[in-house]
């Protein structure tokens, strides 16, 4: 089997955000940046289970973005993967990401494209569905479970207060979520062997943007806590139900 | 012209995100001059796509098969095209739930539309413009997203619009999408049955490692039960298996939007602040008044949660008793 997994560069949990240039570009000085981790703990993860079960399989990386990425990519290659390829561009929009990436799968010929749940710095969920209808692929997103067999992949996925079960026939894209597999980390041997193994890059197909982030913004601070004491828990349900009107 | 709502259904029923989004899509419709439609697959009755009126959509294309019951990515975004299509739409507004999640990407590719995903506000239309704004960074930011494409597809995020319900009816019109081989087998539904789904709820109750144990949660369920809310839990809790998975808020979780979001145990680590800063109003129940949750609190009780919760619990019993 031959497996694309699409992994992004994010900032760091923790990292402060904050803007610059007019509020138009997130500032990036002294900010660590990471694999997205739902590109890593799920779904490069799962890959790397699959092959174990079926050595014959191949694993490629994919990413899109900058030389700034490739920092992230080897990190992603010391878990596993046979081998990497960068589309050399800067990212634009959910649109051009995924028909750059189209473009990699095209090409390369996949049986199973994974991809993150989300990006934590864009929340756009939008970049597996784009990309398996430029490749004409059916799409399970938000998948809890995906297992191969035969040529057909069993997905459960989050629907509203519970799960689904689905069968479909590869090749197929599927975005991953917690419950795929878990989080993994790279042992010595794995860094040590992801120095030799190809990363390529490729340069970028033509496409076009079809939006822009106009500016960024950070909410208002909080006001400030009101507490109360534990003395007067009624209070407080006073308080929720006659000033903050939740109930 | 038109804006064109999809509002998914579940066993024949519109689901609430999809009020939401039709409310959304009519004021959309309303701002921009123009009539909302609303769009529904899958075996609904007339009676039932013609309630969706009360949203403000006046028409509903109604595809009543039971081919659409489940959901296939690629057979309902090619009905929900050629609904956007025929109905001329500049505009297409999905929930942004896990069909939206699915079918709202696909669309876009198809009408060459751009995409502005969980949508949190109407757009901006000022000097003929179309920014959408939404949250980034986990919700610890907003994005302002122009839209540049000719068409526009938007996926609302839940819990960011009010429903507005009146009472007009809408007409309804057959509409039989062409058909597309089905590509996914649907063959189980588990719903956890009986309980508020947490992606949906206005009240949400939370426990975190303060709890001590899975035998503790009682106190949580006590306190949901009777505001009607959904449970949640912080990430630890979810990977001791003291809470199902589908629980778990956060960063690498889900990310609410409750009216109400009552944290009991949970020291506000930033992951888990991503997944419900957007909640409208936050309460904090924690013995430690250092506790980072306090920052990003409305109200807060720093005290012992197997105190405090079981008297919160009977404070609102009483209230609601009156
Ligand atoms: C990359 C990454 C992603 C992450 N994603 C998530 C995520 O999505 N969601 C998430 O939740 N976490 C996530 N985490 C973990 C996060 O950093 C915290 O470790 C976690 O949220 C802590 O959970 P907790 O608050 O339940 O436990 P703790 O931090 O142990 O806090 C327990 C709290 O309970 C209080 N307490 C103890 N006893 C009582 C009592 N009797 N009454 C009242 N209060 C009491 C304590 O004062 C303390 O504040 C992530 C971490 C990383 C590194
Ligand atoms: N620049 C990128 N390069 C490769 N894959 C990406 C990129 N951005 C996003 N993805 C993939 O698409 C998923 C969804 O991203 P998004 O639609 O931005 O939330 C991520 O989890 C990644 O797997």
């Amino acid at each position: 089997m031959r497996i694309l997994v699409c992994i992004s560069k994010t900032p760091d949990t923790t990292a402060k955000i904050a803007f610059t240039d007019n509020n138009t570009k997130f500032a990036e000085a002294g900010v660590q940046f990471i694999i997205n981790p739902y590109d890593e703990w799920y779904a490069l993860v799962r890959a790397i289970e699959l092959k174990e079960a079926d050595p014959s399989s191949v694993i490629h990386l994919v990413t899109v973005g900058g030389a700034d990425a490739e920092p992230v990519i080897r990190k992603a290659l010391a878990l596993g993967g046979d081998e990497a390829i960068r589309v050399n561009v800067d990212v634009a929009d959910s649109f051009a990401v995924a028909s750059q990436i189209a473009a990699v799968a095209t090409a390369g010929g996949y049986d199973l494209v994974l991809t993150g749940k989300e990006t934590i710095d864009y929340n756009g969920s939008a970049i597996g569905g784009m990309l398996a209808e430029l490749l004409g692929m059916p799409y399970i997103a938000l998948a809890t479970k995906v297992d191969v067999a035969g040529g057909t992949a069993t997905v459960t996925r989050e629907i509203e207060g519970g799960e689904e079960v689905a069968e479909v026939a590869l090749p197929v894209v599927i975005s991953c979520q917690k419950g795929v597999a878990e989080q993994r980390i790279p042992n010595m041997k794995g860094i040590m062997s992801a120095r030799t193994k190809p990363l390529k890059v490729v340069e970028p197909v033509a496409v076009e943007a079809l939006t822009t982030v106009h500016h960024f913004e950070l909410p208002p601070a909080k006001a400030g806590v009101k507490l109360v004491s534990p003395e007067s828990v009624g209070e407080l349900v006073r308080l929720l139900h006659e000033e903050a009107k939740v109930f | 012209m038109s804006v064109l709502i999809f509002a998914d259904q579940s066993e024949g029923h519109i689901k609430k995100a999809a009020f939401e989004a039709l409310s959304y899509g009519a004021a959309l419709a309303k701002n921009m001059n123009t009539t909302a439609i609303a769009v529904v697959l899958g075996p609904v009755s007339a009676d039932g796509a013609a309630e969706l009126g009360k949203y403000g959509v006046s028409k509903v294309l109604l595809a009543a098969t039971d081919a659409l019951a489940h959901l296939d990515g690629q057979a309902f975004a090619a009905a929900v095209a050629q609904a956007a299509t025929q109905e001329g739409a500049q505009v297409v507004v999905f929930p942004h739930n896990p069909d939206g999640k699915a079918v709202a990407p696909r669309v876009a590719v198809r009408l060459k539309a751009g995409l502005v995903a969980g949508a949190i506000d109407l757009p901006d239309l000022s000097g003929g413009g179309f920014v959408v704004r939404k949250n980034v960074f986990s919700g610890k930011a907003f994005a302002y997203v122009s839209v540049t494409s000719p068409i526009k597809v938007i996926s609302l995020n839940p819990n960011s619009f009010h429903v507005q319900a009146g009472d007009g009816k809408a007409e309804v019109v057959a509409f039989a999408p062409d058909a597309v081989a089905p590509r996914v087998k649907v063959t189980a539904v588990n719903k956890v049955s009986g309980e508020v789904p947490l992606s949906e709820a206005e009240i949400v109750v939370s426990g975190g490692r303060g709890l001590k144990g899975p035998e503790n949660w009682g106190l949580v369920e006590d306190l949901a039960h009777v505001l009607g809310a959904a449970t949640a839990c912080s990430r630890p809790v979810a990977d001791a298996h003291w809470r199902p998975h589908h629980e778990h808020v956060g960063q690498t979780g889900l990310t609410i939007r409750p009216n109400l979001y009552i944290a009991i145990g949970i020291s506000g680590a930033i992951q888990h602040l991503a997944g419900v800063n957007g909640s409208k109003v936050i309460v904090v129940i924690n013995k430690d008044p250092e506790a980072p949750f306090f920052k990003a609190a409305d109200y807060g009780i720093v005290g012992d949660a197997f105190d405090v919760v079981p008297k919160f619990t009977a404070a609102v019993k009483e209230l609601k008793g009156k």
